[in-house]
């Protein structure tokens, strides 16, 4: 076999290791589906989704659980989005090239690095303790709020750099201020560009357990909370929970839980997914 | 004074102050929300400095690195926190191992042998793996991957950091192949073209030229990895275990830093104890190497990174 023909059995083999690493990932995500679904489908009904956690896994359900996770996903849109996207606008439109701005830039990019669960020991001491929020629903929201604030920020720039310069300088032509360039011109420009970001924080918020343990979250509450300061558990954690348990009819449980935050997962992805296709489409400068 | 200007037929912009001074108000607002980044940062500090400080009031700094035991929740106490350095450390080997591999495979192969219309479909479907919240990935580590693996190896116990850090890196492989890729990509054509031009089969154009060009972009995508790999809890909570061990054995019960603060959390130890102190100090480890390993990461990327016209 001449060098030539070699090298070219090389490439072959390697091209084919590429299309078997390229497949193996998709190959081990399906085989985790199939077996989710398999294992905790026959599980969901309208009692799962309705019956408070219990002792009895058969009868353990995951009402609490999904209404604490949307709770906590609401406040955490409601505290997190005005300020990413204001700290995103600064960074942007107003801030000069100044040590401070590149100071701003570096500290973002290492608060994204921050491990979740730091997060959680900043929040115990700072919300749960100094401002004596306890393991609540506020706590936990303020929490992730912070986690995910460094996407928001980021992906918040992005869709206002692609605004091209041009749609500035023409309100400006107008006599139009900074601001009302920004709030009229340059905001809803990129519109579909920040929402794909916040939603993909959600979706990041959506499925973190860690932090909310830290801070106090309940594995077990028997009740449905009905106020911000309220105590609360999410649906990872209640996934955890069943999960650490050796009875094998809680794996079931923790399987069917899974599906449901699965579904939650791949619905916000979806939408952002969606968005993003149709404003890269729509807009064109 | 409140005036409106209209313009067409709604009302364009309400002003309460004249318009100078709203602007000015309006960019301290952002500016705030800016700076409070910042204050997150201080905040992170300062909750792991004060309580980690009393934490080694108690406790010699000495005895915190070279005791090989971590005992804390026992009668008789050891701080040493080398046992939970080092299952943070095998289980993120594992992940690495894993994920540096099949990502830098994949990376490769879809630059310079998939068809494009290939890469479209198949990038967004890696990324799901990305997606999905990692107490899942705990529950199947736990549940399919591990009897699996005891069918192969006997000894492997129910908990161990073999099956989390497999685990771990097929979850982690999105982030090295996207990452990896984008460097890749990033690298001009005349270069790519230049090798071929030799006679360089894709193979030799690929790791002879390519990923050389591209390594800067590759390495902080490793590093990158390496640090996701260390913060991640809920996967090695719930499938490596709670047994603090000073190992480098794959098969047994191991610990990680960011487990035993989930395993002190939901116990009920009770605050301004040592007990609860020892979270933080754990804290702090996992945040010096989290911390470095970033910025290690930045340096690289503004240092090494390839400019080409």
């Amino acid at each position: 076999m001449t060098n030539g023909e070699k090298n070219r059995l090389k490439d072959k083999a390697f091209q084919v290791f590429g299309v078997f690493c390229t497949f193996i990932g998709l190959v081990v995500l399906a085989i985790f589906l199939i077996d989710i679904i398999m294992e905790g489908a026959s599980r969901i009904d309208w009692d799962f989704l309705t019956s408070l956690p219990s002792r009895r896994a058969s009868r353990a359900g995951i009402y609490t659980a999904w209404v604490g996770t949307l709770w906590i996903l609401i406040l955490t849109s409601v505290i997190a989005f005005p300020l990413g996207i204001a700290a995103g606008v600064y960074l942007e439109e107003y801030s000069k090239r100044t040590k401070m701005a590149n100071f701003l830039e570096i500290n973002i990019a290492n608060l994204a690095g921050v491990p979740s669960i730091i997060y959680g020991l900043l929040g115990m001491e700072m919300f749960g303790r100094v401002m004596g929020l306890g393991g609540s629903l506020l706590a936990g929201a303020l929490t992730l709020s912070l986690l995910i604030l460094p996407i928001i920020i980021v992906t918040t720039r992005e869709a206002i750099k692609a605004v091209p310069r041009s749609i500035r300088d023409a309100s400006y032509a107008l006599g139009a201020s900074k601001w009302q360039t920004t709030w009229n011109q340059v905001l809803p420009a990129s519109f579909g560009g920040i929402m794909t970001g916040i939603i993909l924080s959600l979706s990041r918020a959506v499925g973190e357990a860690a932090p909310l343990i830290v801070i106090g979250a309940l594995a077990y509450v028997p009740f449905v909370p009905t106020s911000p300061t309220d105590e609360f558990t999410v649906l990872p954690i209640q996934i955890f929970n069943w999960t650490s348990r050796p009875q094998a009819d809680f794996l079931v449980n923790a399987a069917a839980a899974i599906i449901i935050l699965l579904l939650i997962t791949f619905i916000l992805n979806g939408i952002a997914v969606y968005l993003r296709n149709k404003w890269q489409k729509r807009v064109k400068w | 004074m409140l005036n409106a200007v209209p313009s067409g037929n709604r009302i364009w912009c309400v002003k309460i102050f004249p318009l100078r001074i709203q602007e000015r108000i309006i960019e301290g607002l952002l500016w705030l929300s800016a700076v409070i980044t910042i204050l997150i940062t201080a905040a992170i500090i300062w909750v792991l400095l004060s309580e980690s400080v009393r934490f080694f009031s108690e406790v010699s700094i000495v005895d915190f690195l070279t005791d090989d035991e971590w005992t804390p929740l026992f009668a008789e106490k050891h701080f040493g926190i080398m046992p939970l350095v080092a299952g943070t450390l095998l289980t993120t080997a594992i992940a690495i191992a894993v994920a540096l591999p099949i990502g830098l495979t994949i990376a490769i192969y879809l630059n310079e042998y998939a068809p494009a219309r290939f890469k479209q479909t198949v990038k967004p479907l890696l990324e799901i793996l990305a997606t999905i919240p990692t107490v899942v990935y705990g529950f199947f580590a736990l549940t399919v991957v591990t009897p699996f693996l005891q069918g192969i190896i006997p000894t492997l116990a129910g908990f161990n950091a073999l099956s989390a850090g497999i685990v771990m890196g097929i979850m982690i492989i999105p982030m090295i192949s996207s990452l990896s890729e984008d460097a890749i990509s990033a690298v001009p054509r005349s270069l790519r073209e230049a090798a071929y031009g030799m006679g360089s089969t894709r193979l030799q154009t690929a790791f002879g030229v390519m990923v050389p060009a591209a390594s800067s972009g590759i390495v902080v995508s490793v590093i990158l990895a390496i640090s996701r790999a260390v913060g991640e809890t809920m996967l090695v909570a719930i499938a490596a275990g709670q047994q603090p061990r000073l190992t480098a054995n794959p098969l047994v019960p191991i610990e990680t830093i960011t487990t035993y603060i989930v395993q002190v959390s939901l116990g009920d130890v009770p605050h301004g104890s040592l007990e609860y102190r020892t979270i933080f100090a754990a804290g702090i480890t996992l945040f010096i190497f989290t911390f470095a390993l970033n910025n290690l990461s930045f340096w690289i990327k503004k240092k090494y990174q390839e400019k080409y016209d």
